[in-house]
């Protein structure tokens, strides 16, 4: 592990609301290929964090963003065509959605958008983005029904195929199992150690055993503070520094 | 256990008493409009035929048809909306989808309850002054539906934005997060979830454009004429217009005529409305998400 | 090797496609549509200002102007423009129709919010909706040929077309907008006060006048506001059913005549540029102006609402 390529370097980082200091790092590293637990309790900056990495602070004016984030050997706010950046990179949110696009739309809208008008090639994309997100056998005879009537857990398999038809380096899922049914939750936790084949995986999560199933290495946060990084069976082994860390991990706050 | 006292007995009947007075106090605000419409329907009613509406008023408006104030109604709204409707929608899309609370959306948002509360005789001297005079169009088709367009343009931006609104900002998370631009996310997924309430904006302006009349007096409406319009620069009949003609100007009009013409005026306007209003019910009624 | 691949999408990142020309093209184009609203507010007062502004200096007088009750432009020999009686007229009729429409719309929109369920509530506002939407010159052909005749006879009057007639006729105009207003104010009182107030046991009414009037209180009078500038702007309605007639009203059967009236009906006798020409667009200033302060008011009221 030691050398591994580093995909996500962030340092000095600082995001404030208007005024209020909302996340502070003062270094972290994402390797290449590898899936990234984020814990911490409500309101520590995970959310915070993974929209500075995409830049979506510029979607909601008091979010103010400072510091360095560093994406594949690239400033990410200095990049000129901010929509490539983000086409890069994959988001889930926590709630599912589904656009109210048929399902087929709702994964051809991304090759669409960047262009992509050929029938076949359309539908090639479609089908493996759906297979690689564990909905093609559910949904193959229905393409055409409103994807935003689909059930949650469905939903959510549906966000990670259209995140998947982009084609993304680095994939960032927030809290992506708190709308959905356990079943769902086992099969999307099945595809993402799949996908760490492909692409980096930033997994924000407040299921602590979430983080222990899937992620190497993973980061605790706490009211807007990184608190310690390290390989994810440490922490549930008590070899971590902060006892803050060993009190969250046992179930003691959060 | 729980018996009745006095107090909340008294309490019940006054409710009943309040409740009862106030439905009487609603009724009456509608029953008179009601017992005016059938009036209407009664006396305009029996005259009205294919004739009435497809042929020229004969014998200084006295007799015949209303049919140049019919198409004159028509092309004026239609060229109002040509120019209003892309502004409208533009207008809401930016209020909406871009614009962030500043002093200048609110500046742009008390101009448009202005041009919404600004009397009508004020759009009428100001489609004088720039359109007719200023602009060199003289009074014709294209300066009446210009000074409407503007009068209306509210009823499209306020409908508009009410039905942008209404799409829900995660599916413009969803979008923005994987790379649409701010403009792809409004084509793809805003503007057409929002398309059906566009609409019952833009028949709600419709309605509202062709029943008024003091805007289009000086800029392009006249009160007789004997051709029909051959372009936008021509002057036109037009259905309110004519109602206020023959029921105050012209003497030796027939008592039934005027009904007739405000009868098939106000179901022109009436039932554009109540095709706003079904196809807002239907709106509702569709679950897309 | 991976430094290579990171370079590739480095410059990957960096060109703007033709969607990021798009994208900045629509924000630019969609800006200006939204500035436009301004653009056109103050082009309204520019060209109402720039036909009617010369009158100032030539034959303004403020004295005659806002005192005098003699409003006779087409004097040959001694033109005359006080507004006076024009303001009065329109004032006694705005003040009629209020005094009509206003118990009766808030008692509406208190039925429509407060009292009626479901169905009867639905059909009730589809009909106000529908009220509204009926022409100025059809309420001005009613006045006129139903509600003219009527007052006669009942009241056994000469003339049946003034400030009665107007007031009604107005009255009926405001009142679906002002009951709308109203209902939409009132249905803004969040559910939690009524629900906090009958658990204290208060009865339905009780909570309607204690509880959400008093919450509601600056949405109603900015219903009422827009509804007394609905009527002071009112044209054809009023021009068809006050009489017309220049005069300083002494009873509601009395003949007046409104400021827009004025401008429609005299409007299409004058000469461009003349001196009753501009005129009638000093009257359009005064119109513009007042009904600018009635609708920046009435937005402020609000606006102090939601704050609150």
């Amino acid at each position: 592990m030691v050398g591994a390529a580093i995909e996500l370097l962030v340092q000095d980082l600082t995001i404030r609301y208007d005024n209020d200091i909302a996340l502070r790092v003062d270094k972290l590293e994402i390797r290449k290929n590898e899936i990234f637990g984020i814990i911490g309790p409500a309101g520590s900056g995970k959310t915070s964090f993974l929209n500075a990495i995409n830049r979506m602070d510029e979607f909601n004016d008091s979010m103010n963003v400072q510091g360095s984030i560093n994406f594949g050997g690239l400033e990410v706010s200095r990049v000129k065509n901010v929509y490539a950046l983000r086409k890069k990179i994959g988001v889930v949110f926590p709630l599912p959605v589904g656009l109210p696009l048929s399902i087929y739309e709702n994964v051809a809208l991304s090759p669409r958008l960047s262009g992509v008008k050929d029938k076949t090639k359309l539908d090639e994309i479609v089908e493996r983005c759906l297979i690689r997100a564990a909905l093609w056998e559910e949904v193959k005879d229905r393409l055409h029904q409103l994807g935003s009537l689909l059930s949650g857990g469905q939903q959510q398999r549906l966000t990670i195929a259209r995140a998947l038809s982009q084609e993304p380096k680095l994939l960032l899922l927030d809290e992506f199992s708190i709308a959905v049914d356990p079943v769902t939750t086992m099969r999307i936790e099945d595809v993402l150690k799949e996908l760490k084949k492909e692409m980096t995986v930033v997994l924000v999560t407040n299921l602590v055993q979430q983080v222990r199933r899937l992620s190497e290495r993973t980061a605790f946060f706490l009211n807007g503070e990184l608190v310690e990084v390290g390989e994810t069976e440490d922490f549930f082994t008590g070899v971590v520094e902060d006892q803050r860390t060993r009190d969250y991990v046992e179930g003691r706050f959060g | 256990m729980f018996q009745s006292t006095e107090l909340n007995r008294r309490n019940h009947s006054v409710q009943k008493l309040v409740s009862i007075l106030f439905g009487v106090v609603t009724c009456l605000l509608i029953v008179p409009v009601l017992t005016i419409m059938t009036v209407l329907v009664y006396k305009g009613g029996p005259n009205i035929s294919f004739e009435f509406l497809f042929s020229a008023p004969t014998n200084g408006m006295t007799a015949g048809g209303i049919f140049p104030a019919l198409l004159g109604t028509i092309l004026l709204v239609v060229v109002a909306l040509i120019f209003s409707v892309p502004l409208g929608v533009a207008t809401a899309v930016y209020l909406s989808e871009y614009a962030s609370d500043t002093w200048l959306t609110r500046l742009i948002n008390l101009a448009i309850i202005n041009l919404a509360g600004v009397p009508s005789i004020v759009h009428a001297l100001f489609g004088l002054g720039a359109f007719v005079i200023f602009a060199g169009f003289g009074t014709s088709i294209l300066a009446a539906s210009l000074t409407l367009g503007i009068m209306t343009l509210p009823v499209v931006i306020v409908a508009t934005r009410e039905s942008l609104q209404a799409v829900p900002p995660e599916f413009r998370m969803a979008c923005w997060g994987m790379g649409a631009t701010r403009w792809q996310t409004i084509r793809k997924v805003v503007l057409p979830n929002a398309m059906s309430g566009i609409l019952t904006g833009v028949i709600l302006e419709v309605s509202r454009t062709a029943g008024e009349t003091a805007p289009i007096m000086f800029t392009g409406a006249a009160f007789f004429l004997p051709f029909l319009p051959q372009g936008i620069l021509d002057q036109t009949m037009a259905m309110s217009l004519h109602l206020f003609v023959v029921s105050t100007q012209v003497p030796g009009v027939p008592e039934t005529l005027p009904y007739s013409v405000a009868l098939v005026l106000v179901s022109l306007v009436l039932i554009m409305n109540a095709a706003s209003i079904i196809l807002r019910a239907y709106v509702r009624g569709q679950k897309k998400w | 090797m991976n430094s290579d691949k990171n370079i590739l999408v480095s410059q990957d990142l960096d060109v703007k496609d033709s969607a990021w020309y798009w994208d900045k093209f629509f924000q630019i184009l969609m800006f200006i549509s939204g500035v436009s609203a301004i653009f056109l507010i103050v082009s309204i007062f520019f060209f109402i200002t720039k036909e009617g502004f010369s009158f100032f200096f030539e034959s303004f007088s403020f004295r005659e102007f806002f005192l005098s009750s003699a409003w006779r432009p087409t004097s040959l020999s001694n033109p005359t423009h006080g507004i006076l009686a024009l303001a009065i007229g329109t004032a006694s009729v705005t003040g009629f129709a209020m005094l009509l429409a206003v118990p009766f719309s808030l008692c509406a929109a208190i039925f429509i919010s407060e009292f009626a369920s479901g169905r009867v509530r639905e059909i009730l506002k589809v009909l106000i909706e529908l009220l509204a939407a009926i022409p100025s010159v059809v309420w001005g052909f009613i006045g006129l040929s139903i509600m003219n005749p009527l007052i006669i006879d009942l009241f056994d009057v000469p003339v049946g077309l003034g400030i009665l007639n107007s007031g009604i006729i107005l009255g009926l105009m405001a009142a679906p907008i002002m009951t709308t207003i109203a209902e939409d104010a009132l249905k803004a009182v969040p559910d939690h006060y009524r629900e906090a107030a009958e658990a204290l046991g208060a009865t339905k009414w009780q909570v309607t006048f204690k509880v959400v009037l008093p919450a509601a209180k600056n949405g109603l009078v900015a219903a009422i506001l827009l509804g007394v500038g609905r009527g002071f702007g009112e044209t054809m309605a009023v021009l068809m059913t006050s009489g017309h007639s220049i005069n300083l009203p002494t009873s509601p059967f009395d003949s007046v005549r409104a400021l827009t009236a004025t401008i429609a009906a005299e409007l299409g006798e004058t000469a461009v540029g003349s001196e009753h020409y501009k005129a009638l667009f000093t009257l359009g200033i005064l119109l513009f102006l007042v009904t600018f302060a009635i609708n920046l008011i009435a937005d402020i009221v609000v606006k102090g609402n939601k704050r609150h």
